[in-house]
């Protein structure tokens, strides 16, 4: 895609932000549906978008429908801002929503949509997270019949979820689940929280920031709406665990660019074949480094 | 205060579309079930009567009388065409189908036990025989792993099935250690009513006979009221101090089982307990 192509937005019909305003109208509607029912998966028309379903189409069509003129956009991909697919993304939105701002700086966006991660530093109340969601239901792991799942959430019967962590336990000592770790939206509705790691489910709880969820193909849009309890589906006596990053020796490893010891941290081999691990938000640790650098050039 | 727990009045149950004509021209004077009219079957037909708190209520007759369709509609398996039934709950009154599909459903994770003939039906072959336990404990709100894993355990020792079969897939044992474990998880949560539909039925001999036993014990351990649905008679015999006779949808007969037994009224009745002896 050429960014300095000029959109002749007449000529091609299309409107701000790509989708006509019928579609547009459709998902807030849906957004305002899903913020009322935390957790409830939310049917809505979702449109064809001009990539493939599964690229993120869900979380596309709600930052178009969302986004104005005074936003501005952070796109993030498993963690990082120049992936290829997260570059195509905020290419697009620039192409279609002219006078659109993006950044790389969580703190700039007002509007962030991402997939895989939530970012490290806390979001805030005048942010709004995208999450880009491949499978929306947790229950279908344990039922294929979605009127029965529709039935389980309206009356919060999670007991077979539950025991699919109990049948883990017992087999591994562990809950096995890495990803898509299935949590509580405001003590009723249990939601797939789309493949972030265990390590961001607890941002979901108590938010200060709206989050949004969209799944393109299976036409669903969810909501954890600010300052909602968010809580991983446990047993009593086995508290939720993220993962904890330490060494053979117990010692929590650090990022090996910015050093840091609080975050998320990729595994990669280098070219000698030694595993080196960094931080997965690649913003983060940018303005870690930053930060280092800094005080080195002060002191 | 009365120690009744169950009580049923007109339990109908008809397949098909039915007719005005369907009743009266089927039931045991007709000698069938299946309406000339319009071909619906009339499964169920007006059953009545009440159940004890402890006691062990049986209901015998030919295949197809009608027993399973009568208990699958007490537990919510199948809607019935007419007739209600009131169950007595520490102190409640709940009219079973006129309750919505949420509280019937609670009724049946935490009150009510169900033992099928069909292992299938009753077990998750997807889980461990222990998972199989833990998902009724985690349907009655008990999400302790450790206390499940405790009750389940107990449950299984009770039931005697080996204590290593517990974290094992259920579809690997016998019939007859599946009809343990389904007891075990119709009775850890201790409901005091228990569905029983042919529980030994296909099984060696002496199996049968250390199920039963066991069936007894149970009911006389934690008093769980029972309802035990079978062709044999043996198994009357043995478990049940009351008993229905059913005939093409009908009770034939209603009485303590000694009576039936040695009195038999109904011809039928009659011609079963001959063919017994
Ligand atoms: N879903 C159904 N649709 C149509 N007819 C049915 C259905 N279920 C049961 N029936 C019919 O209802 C009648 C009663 O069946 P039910 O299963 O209650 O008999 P039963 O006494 O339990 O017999 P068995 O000893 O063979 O288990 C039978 O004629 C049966 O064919
Ligand atoms: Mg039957
Ligand atoms: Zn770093
Ligand atoms: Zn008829």
């Amino acid at each position: 895609m050429n960014i300095h192509y000029e959109f002749p937005l007449e000529e091609a019909g299309y409107a701000f932000g790509f989708l006509d305003e019928y579609a547009k109208k459709e998902v807030r509607r849906t957004i305002l549906k899903a913020i009322c029912i935390p957790g409830y998966q939310t049917p809505y028309a979702s449109r064809e978008m001009p990539m493939g379903r599964g690229f993120g189409t869900g979380g596309l069509q709600l930052t178009l429908s969302l986004i104005g003129t005074n936003d501005t956009l952070k796109v993030i991909d498993q963690g990082s801002d120049d992936s290829v697919n997260a570059v195509n993304m905020r290419q697009f939105v620039q192409l279609t929503c002219p006078g659109v701002e993006v950044t790389e700086k969580l703190e700039e966006a007002t509007l962030i949509q991402s997939r895989h991660r939530i970012p490290e530093i806390a979001l805030t109340e005048t942010q709004v997270l995208v999450l880009q969601v491949p499978y929306p239901d947790p229950l279908v792991v344990v039922e294929s019949s979605e009127a029965r799942r529709k039935i389980m959430h309206a009356e919060a019967d999670y007991s077979r979820l539950l025991v699919k962590l109990y049948e883990d336990i017992v087999h591994f000592n562990e809950i096995t689940i890495s990803h898509r770790y299935p949590t509580r939206i405001n003590r009723h509705y249990v939601i797939d929280p789309s493949p972030i790691p265990r390590w961001d489910v607890p941002k979901l709880n108590q938010s200060p920031a709206l989050i949004l969820f969209g799944a393109g193909r299976e036409k669903k849009i969810y909501a954890v709406p600010p300052y909602t309890v968010a809580e991983p589906l446990v047993f009593d006596d086995l508290p939720f665990r993220v993962e904890d990053f330490r060494d053979e020796h117990g010692q929590r490893r650090a990022c090996t660019r910015c050093g840091a010891t609080n975050s998320f941290l990729d595994e990669y081999s280098d070219d000698n074949n030694i595993k080196i691990y960094q931080c997965s938000d690649s913003a983060y640790c940018d303005g870690q480094l930053a930060q280092h650098q800094q005080r080195e050039g002060k002191a | 205060m009365s120690n009744r727990i169950l009580e049923v009045c007109g339990l109908s149950r008809i397949y098909g579309s039915g007719c005005p004509l369907c009743v009266e021209s089927t039931g045991p004077e007709n000698d069938t079930n299946i309406c000339p009219h319009c071909g619906s079957v009339v499964a169920v037909h007006g059953v009545s009567f009440d159940l004890f708190r402890g006691e062990i209520l049986g209901i015998i007759g030919e295949s197809g009388s009608g027993k399973s369709s009568t208990v699958k509609m007490l537990y919510f398996d199948d809607t019935p065409t007419a007739g209600e039934a009131v169950f007595f709950d520490n102190g409640e009154r709940h009219e079973l189908f006129r309750q919505n599909a949420a509280q019937q459903r609670s009724l049946r994770n935490k009150r009510f036990g169900m033992v099928y003939q069909n292992p299938h039906l009753g077990l998750n072959f997807q889980v461990s025989a222990g998972g199989n336990i833990a998902e009724r404990l985690l349907m009655s709100d008990l999400a302790h792993y450790g206390e499940i894993r405790r009750r389940a355990q107990e449950l299984l020792l009770r039931t005697e099935v080996l204590p290593e079969r517990m974290d094992q897939n259920p579809k690997t044992f016998s019939g007859g250690m599946q009809q343990r474990v389904q007891i075990a998880k119709a009775l850890v949560t201790r409901p005091p009513l228990l569905f029983l539909d042919e529980v030994t039925t296909g099984l060696d001999l002496s199996v049968q006979a250390a199920i039963l036993d066991l069936i007894l014990e149970i009911q006389q351990e934690l008093n769980t009221a029972m309802i035990v649905v079978t062709h044999d008679l043996g198994v009357i015999r043995l478990l049940a101090g009351r008993t229905l006779v059913m005939k093409h949808g009908r009770v034939v007969e209603a009485g303590l089982t000694d009576q039936i037994l040695e009195d038999p009224q109904h011809a039928y009745t009659q011609r079963l307990v001959a063919s017994s002896l």
